[in-house]
């Protein structure tokens, strides 16, 4: 006991004594992923690892391999363990509420990643869904301010697809009910196939004559479809089509002026900050101070968490050298049957 | 009317006869028509509530029973269309093929991976022969697939449905394998044909007035062999009117679609294009919204009624399924091998007593099965000008619905391709009606769910009052 006593002196000495950068050194900070088998948690991990590493601190991580007991054990095992911070990928976010609040209550810190946690001591990371629908009907707007819109939704069953549907109308909303903006057609698509938003389309443009002068895609696989059925009738171009996701087809149906806009999450984006948020709070920094949290509710028991959500790209023509440079694709890729002299990315 | 007593005294009796003694002359499968007719309800009910909604100018008002909708209906049926012929002959054979689905969208990322990651930067984009590579590819991946599926279950003696169920999980996941979940885009040029989008992907209205003209003549040819044959084996002849009401009437559905598919006329946006591209003057002429040719007014170009303009034709597609329907009607009842396949169904032990090697019959019928997923895989890829791992989802359903709407007995031995046919067609027809429509999702579900099951109990009702 006396030894343990006299450790701990000498350690808070130690501390008291070392310069300030030091302090941030030594913390553990964990990441707990619902599964890692799919292939786009492997790019998240190196940011957060990246910059944890960078500040000093040790990484470690488990993974839940899809089932919610094993993340509450995994949890478990990470607060025997004394690690500073826990970040959790929640498989799911019901089931997860009491291991957040035995690790609060342990004094780990928590953080939500990419799925909302509604504890009120846990940090939210993630893009801001509704921003993605904002911006796409944004950019839409920009380029067809009046006419008959075309909305090809998300799949009926994905709350997804409506979070990204209240971003549009709130946009669009002024337009339609000054008249200037008509909805013609409006339909979910069964599992976002593409081949399903094609036929959709093909409906769409039927019963209107041809007459739709913008389409609302929500998201770059049904942008495919979309195009294709634009395609049939000689619109292709010449109706601004949205989309979301980067695809690599869908940025060079950007470059080839066929799709108008493809909202782009940067999947590093919100690994960095999460990794930079982690490490400020397991050096003692409060959430709600750091750069960019903001409050947000609009989760289905309305908890108000602190939250950072990061706002996405919306990738045009004009700015397609943004996915080039970063990496995400190549240019070659991108620039693939493009005119010279159209495209300044690809020049 | 040969008993005029019996017609005076009871008309409603002797009219049932007249109809029967039609039918029983013509040969004409009832069922069938029963479909037909059921299919031209749903047609005619689309397009008046279509034209309640927004006047078009359909028969009757709507915009469903117009040249354009019915073309793209019949392009939009034909990938689970020909899929359907296949899994006829497997539900008769007692088996299922619950693969399709994920085996098309493996086919479907495999093919389009070649064209875009292989062929093209290999051989340079747009060289003539991607397209002839890209489909021996898909069609022999067809075959080796369908006949795993074939020889597990013939000779390791695994039941169809569930070394089918197996292919349904593991295909997908080759599929995801493949291509990780991204979309591979575009498809070569010539290869984009096969799917019937864009105005080249149709054959024109000469061609298709050829086509038209040949079919029937070899209807009537048909018809005057199948009376030679008959009268060689001392069958029982059909009278002459019978026969000649076959062939006029079947002349006339022939030349009725062909007319149709050559009154879709191009977009007027597809027209300029073309124009412009080809250098093809552009008669002079006044703007007209309503019309469908193109005219230069000035140095404008505009719509008008009298100007440049192109009918599409058959699709390349629908031809497809009019030449697999053909050739598996043909093979389904005029060969032997049809013949052992419908014996198999209707008694497996009777036929292997007679001598049928149905093990070797199983891995045959599911290679063609395999082939077929591959035409389709074609058809879905060209269309959608894209290859993803999504393609072909529950498509396995679809067929299998299809194939049961159709009048294939899941007790095996029953089943017709032409059945299948206008099944694929009567559900696309539902799902695509409901979507001019703008029907919520969720309904549309409903209602193709419930037909599927309404049609088998009718079915089933009719059986056992024609036994």
């Amino acid at each position: 006991m006396k030894t343990r006593y006299l450790t701990a002196a000498a350690g808070a000495l130690l501390l008291g004594l070392a310069p300030l950068p030091a302090m941030a050194a030594g913390k553990t900070i964990a990441v707990s992923w619902k599964t890692f088998q799919e292939e786009r948690w492997k790019t998240d991990e190196a940011a957060i690892k990246a910059v944890v590493e960078a500040a000093g601190d040790k990484f470690v991580t488990t993974d839940a391999q899809g089932s919610a007991q094993k993340q509450a054990a995994d949890i478990e095992g990470l607060i025997t363990q004394k690690v500073d911070v826990i970040l959790v990928v929640a498989f799911d976010s019901d089931a997860i509420l009491p291991s957040f609040k035995a690790a609060s209550d342990a004094g780990v810190k928590m953080l939500s990643y990419d799925v909302l946690v509604e504890d009120p001591n846990a940090l939210y990371v993630t893009f801001d869904n509704v921003g993605v629908g904002r911006l796409m009907a944004k950019v839409i707007q920009d380029a067809k301010p009046e006419g008959n819109y075309a909305f090809i939704k998300g799949d009926k069953g994905d709350p997804n697809a409506t979070f990204l549907f209240q971003g549009i109308t709130e946009v669009l909303k002024a337009g339609m009910d000054g008249g200037k903006i008509k909805n013609v057609c409006e339909t979910f698509t069964d599992g976002w196939k593409p081949d399903n938003a094609q036929k959709n389309m093909e409906q769409c443009l039927t019963s209107t004559g041809n007459k739709v002068d913008a389409v609302v895609s929500e998201n770059d696989g049904m942008a495919s479809g979309v195009v294709a059925a634009l395609d049939a009738q000689g619109l292709a171009g010449s109706v601004p089509v949205s989309g979301q996701d980067g695809d690599k087809a869908a940025l060079n149906r950007v470059a080839l002026g066929t799709q108008t806009v493809s909202v782009w999450k940067d999947s590093r984006a919100p690994g960095k900050a999460a990794g930079e948020a982690a490490v400020a709070i397991a050096d003692g920094k409060d959430a709600a101070s750091l750069p960019g949290v903001t409050k947000f509710n609009k989760g289905k028991n309305g908890v108000e968490v602190n939250a950072i959500l990061l706002t996405p790209d919306a990738i045009t023509k004009d700015n397609l050298n943004d996915v080039i440079d970063a990496g995400w694709i190549s240019k070659a890729e991108a620039c693939a049957g493009v005119k010279a002299g159209t495209v300044k990315a690809c020049d | 009317m040969t008993t005029p007593a019996i017609g005076s005294h009871d008309p409603a009796l002797s009219d049932e006869g007249w109809v029967r003694r039609f039918f029983n002359a013509t040969e004409i499968d009832t069922r069938m028509l029963g479909m037909v007719g059921a299919l031209l309800v749903i047609w005619a009910g689309f397009d008046i509530y279509s034209g309640i909604l927004r006047p078009g100018d359909g028969l009757f008002g709507g915009s469903f029973l117009t040249p354009r909708n019915l073309w793209i209906l019949m392009v939009q049926t034909s990938s689970i269309a020909v899929m359907a012929t296949g899994m006829v002959l497997v539900i008769v054979m007692r088996q299922i093929d619950l693969s399709v689905g994920s085996m098309l969208s493996f086919i479907s990322v495999s093919v389009g991976y070649l064209q875009v990651y292989g062929l093209g930067p290999a051989l340079g984009v747009g060289h003539p022969a991607i397209w002839i590579i890209a489909v021996l590819f898909g069609l022999a991946m067809g075959a080796l697939l369908g006949c795993f599926n074939g020889i597990l279950i013939a000779y390791l003696k695994i039941p169809s449905f569930i070394v089918t169920l197996g292919g349904l999980i593991a295909y997908s996941g080759l599929a995801w394998w493949v291509i990780r979940g991204e979309t591979v885009a575009p498809m070569d040029q010539t290869y984009k044909l096969i799917g019937g989008n864009g105005p080249l992907a149709s054959i024109g209205p000469l061609w298709s007035w050829i086509l038209a003209f040949f079919a029937c003549g070899g209807i009537v040819t048909a018809i005057i062999t199948g009376r030679q044959q008959r009268r060689r084996f001392k069958f029982p002849l059909r009278p002459i009117w019978a026969e000649t009401v076959i062939g006029v009437v079947g002349s006339l559905i022939v030349l009725g679609t062909t007319w149709l598919v050559n009154s879709y006329p191009w977009a007027p946006k597809v027209i300029e294009k073309y124009a412009l591209d080809h250098n093809i003057p552009i008669p002079e002429g006044t703007l007209d919204v309503s019309g469908d040719a193109i005219c230069r007014e000035g140095d404008k170009i505009v719509r008008c009624a009298g100007g440049l303009s192109y009918e599409t034709g058959y699709a390349i597609p629908v031809l497809i399924v009019i030449s697999v329907g053909f050739l598996m009607t043909f093979l389904a009842t005029r060969t032997r091998f049809g013949r052992y396949v419908f014996a198999t169904g209707g008694n497996p032990e009777a036929a292997v007593l007679a001598g049928v090697n149905t093990k070797r019959l199983t891995v045959m019928i599911f290679t063609l099965m395999g082939v077929l997923v591959a035409i389709s895989a074609l058809i879905s890829t060209a269309r959608l000008d894209s290859a993803t791992n999504s393609l072909g989802q529950f498509n396995e359903l679809y067929v299998i619905a299809a194939a049961v709407i159709g009048g294939t007995s899941l007790a095996g031995g029953i089943g017709t391709i032409y059945g299948a046919l206008l099944g694929a067609l009567l559900m696309q027809s539902l799902q695509s009606g409901m979507t001019l429509l703008n029907f919520p999702s969720a309904y549309k579900d409903m209602v193709v769910g419930g037909v599927l099951v309404t049609a088998v109990w009718v079915d089933q009702m009719y059986q056992s009052r024609v036994k």
